[in-house]
């Protein structure tokens, strides 16, 4: 009965930390180069006539 | 009519998220989230606008990482755990060390569990959602997060005894040094 009072508590904590691995990251602030990234390959949609020269 | 490529900057989190808990390593995840981006971007086509985005990219990260990344995650020293390991901690049961008993144990998981265990475990992927982003049957989901998960507390109970084990002995020493110094 020790044994599965543990062993429930054991897989809660299994869940609670998956889910803590993926939101550390998830909550993270995105780093620039993936914003700078889509901009980039919005300009690189646009008619060339449209890109400005920098 | 809004384009769908506005919407893939909201995935942009979840993305990092899925690609560091296939990779498990911080610089891979990035650029694999990087490549899926272009790659999403050329095919944008290939979506059909209403239907869930977030698999969609998802399906795009998993392939980059399966055909390039998977690779290179054997190859490159796991930084990030190394660093974990090496930070000395106070053994306790409800902080870090916990957290990285479960990481330890993640990782000895294969990719295919790992996958399926995160985007229903933490991504709120349903079974139907995760089988096809994975291009597998419900059932196969299904079986991998069980064993996925049974693994997990396999790996987990035999450690939690070492720990335990470990913690007695760190505490002994500490309270014997202590002793000593005074």
């Amino acid at each position: 009965m020790k044994q599965d009072r543990k062993l429930s508590s054991l897989e809660q904590e299994i869940e609670a930390n998956l889910k803590r691995v993926y939101e550390d990251v998830a909550k993270q602030e995105v780093p620039d180069r993936f914003t700078q990234l889509l901009e980039q390959l919005r300009q690189a949609d646009k008619p060339s006539t449209e890109s400005s020269n920098d | 009519m809004t384009d769908p490529k506005d919407e893939i900057v909201e995935h942009l989190s979840a993305m990092r998220a899925f690609a560091m808990s296939l990779t498990r390593n911080s610089a891979l995840a990035d650029d694999m989230v990087q490549d899926a981006l272009v790659k999403a971007w050329t095919k944008i086509d290939s979506y059909k606008p209403g239907t869930n985005m977030r698999a969609w990219l998802f399906t795009i990260l998993r392939n980059t990482y399966y055909s390039h990344h998977r690779k290179a995650r054997r190859e490159v020293a796991d930084v990030d755990g190394e660093m974990a390991a090496s930070l000395a901690q106070k053994p306790d049961h409800d902080g870090r060390l916990q957290m990285r008993d479960f990481n330890r144990a993640f990782d000895q998981l294969n990719d295919e569990q790992r996958e399926a265990l995160v985007l229903v475990g933490a991504g709120g992927f349903s079974y139907e959602e995760a089988a096809e982003t994975c291009g597998v049957a419900v059932g196969t989901i299904k079986s991998r997060v069980n064993r996925a998960r049974k693994q997990l507390v396999e790996i987990l109970q035999m450690s939690d005894d070492e720990v335990m084990e470990a913690t007695d002995i760190v505490t002994t020493g500490i309270v014997t040094n202590q002793k000593n110094v005074a």
